[in-house]
């Protein structure tokens, strides 16, 4: 028990401090209307009753918590009547237990019940560790309330849903000596010499890149037509980009080169602007 | 080769940039992929780092997710004048609700029902799984195949918890049935308790 000569006291009653609960205190309606906000519930009810008959569980005088409850219940009943379903199973089911204990019990062991009480007492020591944990739930240092996480800011997940960083010459080059190895393979076909026009090559892979969208760089370079047509390809591609009208893409330095049609996005604002003023 | 130093900057770094707790998995495969480290190398270098940290307004900390940087506990009251909103209240019916679901998992509604004796809020139950903390991991092979609820790591990262038993009270098993007579309940008291109630009920018969 608590002592309660060094405790602090409940309150002064004119003048004089009070240690000790009143027992039974009373509870006016208007004040029980604020304590129904106080329980969560019919069980919460039925362990206040218990704790404030300061009972253990494990011998519920049901009798005596029955009528409690009923009285409790039935002030209930005036002022909130929507609460009032859920504690009136548990009215119901306190009278069904008391009834029951009421019946001789047979003492032949085939038809043992058990004490009719053993369920609503498990109840109550289940309600007892949910409301510890809720308590102690609450006790914990909780996110906005006791805490906030802390984080540095980093422009790595822009960058990263960007477009991949700008293809370099070199890059271009190196990928165009790879093409160039497959035409030396294939050196011993014979290529008639044919005029090749730079500009019909841009159409061409235009028209491609609007068929399949995408293209690997290699595809776009047909080994057979010797150097001079890889050239063409080359200088039709070089141009393409300098006329904004391909991307280039890479994912990162060294993997596959990427070619696809430049959407509006990728045009230049002014490009932009103009189109949006006519 | 990487020195002690570089390894805690390393960690400071992803753990500060990363959105979500780190755990010392995702630092071995992640930024840490190149070193050839092992995972007490690396748990030692993030206590240094909590030691490193433990005088200041941030703290390194772990939960159930991983490791993540947060404001001190102490600093909160003045923390929350920065932002106009208060943090939410959480009711005692949200917060049981949460605590049973969190002890008996996976469990269903009408057996959270049974122990609370009231029926589950339907708006508890969205307002949990709207802020991640319960999810429905699958359903009851009985008639009607009820949802099962479970609490999620969201949950345990917001209550700053890195498991279910870092609370005491939902440590425990369910209780068993026990029998009430042999549990010392005085049966002297329990015979009067009853001849009081057939004394009581008679008299209320003959005023009938």
């Amino acid at each position: 028990m608590i002592d309660t000569q060094h405790s602090l006291p409940l309150g002064f009653v004119r003048g004089e401090p009070i240690f000790d609960q009143p027992e039974d205190l009373y509870i006016p309606p208007e004040a029980l209307e604020l304590m129904l906000d106080l329980f969560s519930g019919p069980m919460d009810l039925l362990l206040y009753l218990i704790r404030r008959q300061k009972m253990d569980i494990l011998d519920l005088p049901i009798l005596k918590i029955t009528e409690q409850y009923m009285v409790y219940v039935d002030m209930m009943r005036e002022l909130k009547l929507e609460l009032a379903a859920d504690y009136l199973l548990m009215a119901a089911m306190l009278a069904e237990i008391k009834s029951r204990m009421l019946l001789p019990q047979k003492h032949d062991d085939e038809d043992d019940e058990g004490d009719p009480r053993a369920e609503l007492v498990r109840r109550l020591q289940e309600y007892e560790i949910v409301r510890a944990g809720a308590q102690q739930l609450d006790e914990q240092p909780q996110q906005e309330r006791d805490y906030f996480v802390a984080q540095a800011y980093t422009d790595a997940r822009d960058l990263a849903g960007q477009t991949p960083a700008e293809v370099s010459l070199e890059e271009l080059g190196l990928a165009l000596a790879k093409v160039m190895q497959l035409v030396q393979v294939q050196a011993h076909h014979q290529i008639k010499r044919e005029h090749l026009s730079t500009r019909e090559r841009m159409s061409i892979i235009l028209s491609r890149l609007d068929d399949q969208g995408s293209l690997e760089f290699q595809q776009l370079f047909s080994p057979e037509e010797g150097r001079s047509g890889v050239v063409v390809s080359f200088l039709a591609l070089l141009e393409l980009n300098k006329e904004g009208l391909i991307v280039l893409t890479q994912a990162e330095n060294f993997s596959q080169l990427y070619v696809r049609k430049a959407t509006r996005v990728d045009a230049s604002p002014w490009q932009q602007d103009e189109s949006r003023d006519f | 080769m990487i020195s002690e130093q570089q390894l805690k900057q390393l960690i400071e770094a992803a753990v500060f940039t990363a959105e979500q707790p780190v755990t010392v998995d995702q630092l071995l495969s992640g930024v840490l992929a190149n070193f050839s480290l092992n995972r007490p190398r690396v748990r030692q270098a993030l206590e240094a780092l909590q030691n490193d940290y433990r005088d200041r307004g941030i703290e390194l900390v772990e939960v159930a997710s991983g490791y993540r940087f947060q404001t001190r506990a102490e600093l909160a009251p003045a923390l929350v004048h920065m932002w106009p909103e208060r943090a939410p209240r959480y009711s005692a019916a949200l917060l049981e609700t949460l605590a049973l679901i969190a002890w008996r998992q996976p469990v269903t509604r009408g057996e959270i029902e049974a122990v609370r004796g009231v029926s589950v809020s339907t708006q508890i139950m969205k307002t949990l799984q709207e802020r991640g903390w319960v999810k429905i991991v699958g359903h009851k092979e009985v008639p009607g195949r009820p949802a099962l609820y479970a609490t999620t790591k969201a949950f345990l990262d917001y209550f700053s918890l890195t498991s279910i038993s870092d609370l005491p009270a939902l440590a425990q098993e369910r209780p068993e049935l026990i029998d009430l007579d042999e549990a010392a309940a005085p049966q002297s008291g329990q015979a009067e308790l009853l001849t009081d109630t057939r004394e009581r009920d008679a008299e209320e018969e003959t005023k009938a």
